[in-house]
């Protein structure tokens, strides 16, 4: 037994002295490049507006996704919040959440209060329903002119008193493109029978229904029972091909090879892509989803000239570029668009053509509560649906081996213990 | 047989360190990948230490931690000694009542403290943050070290301290010359548990925590909606490493021979 453990850990010793060897030997011209860092730098449009605040101690308490920010961990990237307090003077306190409903449920819980938060679009059409978002004062957001006219006026607030976006993406579908042709991507290659078992599927209700929707002709944003039911119906009829339904495993799922064909958001994809070569990105033609991040400040603030202060400053160009290449998403910035390599904008990844924005891809926006529950029960019956996996009895087996075994040891230590009081 | 109970309990070794060893092993991985491991690096960890959100998180959780277990240490052992002081009947209902918040679901805890703060705060302009989430902490930990000091207590013969006052110690005295040393390992091991129980809770911060201040375990969960950076595998790495550090020297010391210093107080003598 000892022998063994020391042949392992003799192998390990010598794996990890050759693994850094190599990589010593593959780091060398890196080196080089790195010394070549463009370090961002910064400039404003008025520096006058942003020194309103200076030195008068306030501090604005902004609440963000994960993960969402430049921060400046990357050498010669800009770290978003410091400069912003630079600049301004006004302190950021930041935290982060992971869903919107996390978001909803902390400002629906009170006591905590939030400057700037960044829900997405269905939400801030439920948040401005509830009131509980502030009407923006647009002339304390001059670079709002920055902002994209495709996405001005959206949807989930129409005449845009509310919000400024920060990010958007689409859904689009992630695949491996030495089995797969482009040409052949559109939803309905995610119930295709020939990749049996090599399809993942959104592991969210809303995302998956919309992905059966377009398929039908509806509207991703139907509150119809009955189209709901029809929907629910094609994704019972796409179980029996689905490997898993998963959100973020997808990475480790694709990246390994285990899975082919999987739904995905633009800006993620992009990550996944740069790491494994084989992977590409397609947007359906038939259409899909676009999802907006939007800067809002909710009632509770206490700060909203400071609050707009810091929507201003993330739009401007060199800020919205140092976000939007830091997080891999696209930015509605046209000045910061401007900016972006020629590889990025080109891609029709990241941004696809304005026609087809226009035409094809719709934003959510926030259901009823009827909808929404009806939705949420059809999805949860989808799930639980009868279903023949192959290694559903792999667990309870291996649990009761483990059960049987330590069974046999304690009758046995028993016998033995009869055994030796005679 | 030997062979049998020998593999056991390396399956029940291996169910609880694998995952560790595999966390470890990928904190040096060159991607981001989760299941392939493609080259050997440091630069998650030199990554980790440039993230001031991660490092803001832990020197929140470190600071609430620290100050969270010291006062329940003090309060719960002060309250474990006014506890077996009194009598029967009203000793079970107080060892009782201190036990709910441990049987209690977290979550319970959580959401209550929550509602209680959402009251105070409209009344008292009180704001979510460092403050709500050190109470909420102290509340949670309290039972704990009541928990691990009443045994000591009991254990204690009760004429230590009349003893202690016969021989000249006022009551203050008394206490922490002969009280305090006497249910010290009781203490200590409260102490350690309330840390360890507040440097790792996730509920119950997640419920109390406002805008100004974010543990770590919070911040380890919102990167999930994206995905979770190998940064996360390096402070793990390193925390897991401390943790095994500290207890090391906890058991050397423990073990180290006592004899030769007995030894060499009798030649003194």
């Amino acid at each position: 037994m000892k022998k063994l453990f020391a042949v392992i850990a003799a192998l390990m010793i010598i794996g990890g002295i050759f693994c850094s060897c190599k990589n010593t030997s593959e780091n060398a011209p890196e080196a080089d490049a790195e010394e070549e860092i463009e370090y961002q730098t910064l400039s404003v449009d008025d520096e006058e507006y942003y020194s309103k605040f200076k030195d008068k101690g306030i501090s604005i308490n902004v609440y963000n996704w994960g993960e969402y920010i430049s921060d400046g961990a990357d050498e010669g990237t800009l770290d978003v919040n410091a400069e912003f307090t630079k600049l301004t003077g006004i302190t950021v306190n930041y935290s982060t959440y992971a869903t919107n409903e996390e978001l909803y449920a902390k400002l629906k819980g009170g006591g905590s209060s939030y400057d700037i938060i960044i829900p997405s679009d269905y939400m801030i059409s439920r948040m401005i329903k509830e009131n509980m978002l502030k009407p923006l004062d647009f002339k304390n957001i001059p670079n709002f002119k920055y902002i994209k006219d495709t996405f001005v006026n959206p949807l989930y607030d129409q005449k845009n008193e509310y919000s400024v976006p920060y990010m958007w993406g689409t859904v689009g579908i992630i695949y491996d493109k030495t089995l797969i042709d482009e040409n052949d991507i559109d939803w309905n290659i995610l119930w295709n029978e020939d990749y049996a078992d090599r399809i993942l599927m959104f592991d969210n209700p809303r995302d998956a229904f919309a992905i059966a929707e377009i398929m039908l002709g509806y509207s991703i944003n139907t509150e119809n029972p009955e189209e709901l039911e029809k929907a629910a119906e094609k994704l019972k009829e796409q179980k029996k091909v689905v490997q898993a339904y998963v959100m973020d495993e997808i990475f480790d799922k694709m990246g390994a090879g285990e899975a082919l064909i999987a739904p995905y958001y633009a800006g993620d994809a992009i990550t996944l892509m740069d790491e494994y070569e084989d992977l590409a990105f397609a947007v359906p033609k038939s259409g899909t989803n676009l999802f907006v991040d939007a800067m809002c400040i909710p009632s509770g603030s206490k700060q909203k000239e400071a609050a707009e202060m810091y929507i201003n400053f993330m739009c401007e160009p060199d800020i919205a570029y140092a976000t939007t290449t830091y997080v891999g998403y696209s930015t509605p910035n046209t000045a910061a668009y401007d900016m972006l390599d020629d590889e990025i904008k080109n891609d029709g990844i990241s941004y696809p053509d304005d026609e087809y924005l226009k035409e094809n891809t719709t934003v959510f926006y926030n259901l009823s509560d009827e909808a929404n529950q009806k939705m949420q029960d059809l999805w949860t019956d989808m799930k639980s649906s009868q279903y023949e996996a192959k290694n559903v009895w792999l667990v309870p087996a291996f649990m009761l081996i483990c059960v049987a075994v330590s069974i046999v040891i304690l009758i046995r230590r028993h016998i033995k213990n009869k055994k030796d009081i005679f | 047989m030997k062979k049998l109970s020998r593999i056991y309990i390396s399956l029940v070794l291996m169910f609880l360190y694998a995952p560790i060893f595999v966390l470890i092993v990928f904190s040096f991985n060159t991607t981001k990948s989760r299941s392939v491991m493609s080259g050997f690096t440091f630069d998650w960890y030199q990554k980790l230490f440039q993230n001031e959100l991660i490092m803001m998180s832990l020197r929140n959780t470190l600071i609430i931690a620290v100050i969270a277990s010291l006062s329940a240490t003090i309060l719960g052992t002060a309250a474990a000694i006014g506890i077996s002081s009194m009598r029967k009947f009203p000793k079970m209902v107080i060892i009782n009542i201190t036990n709910i918040p441990i049987i209690n679901p977290e979550i319970v805890t959580g959401v209550s403290l929550m509602l209680l703060f959402v009251f105070f705060a409209a009344r008292m302009n009180l704001e979510f943050g460092f403050v709500t989430l050190l109470i909420a902490h102290i509340t949670f930990n309290v039972p704990y070290v009541i928990l691990n000091v009443m045994p000591k207590i009991r254990q204690m013969d009760p004429h230590l301290y009349e003893a202690a006052q016969d021989l000249g110690c006022n009551s203050v005295q008394a206490f922490f010359k002969v009280v305090l040393p006497e249910i010290l390992p009781g203490v200590i091991s409260g102490l350690l548990m309330s840390f360890t129980f507040s440097l790792d809770d996730f509920v119950v911060s997640y419920f109390t925590s406002g805008s100004t201040s974010q543990t770590l375990p919070i911040t380890i969960y919102s990167m999930t909606r994206r995905k979770v950076s190998p940064e996360i595998n390096a402070l793990s790495t390193i925390i897991f490493a401390v943790v095994v550090i500290v207890l090391i020297v906890k058991n050397v010391i423990e073990n180290r021979p006592v004899k030769p210093f007995l030894k060499a107080k009798e030649e003194g003598r």
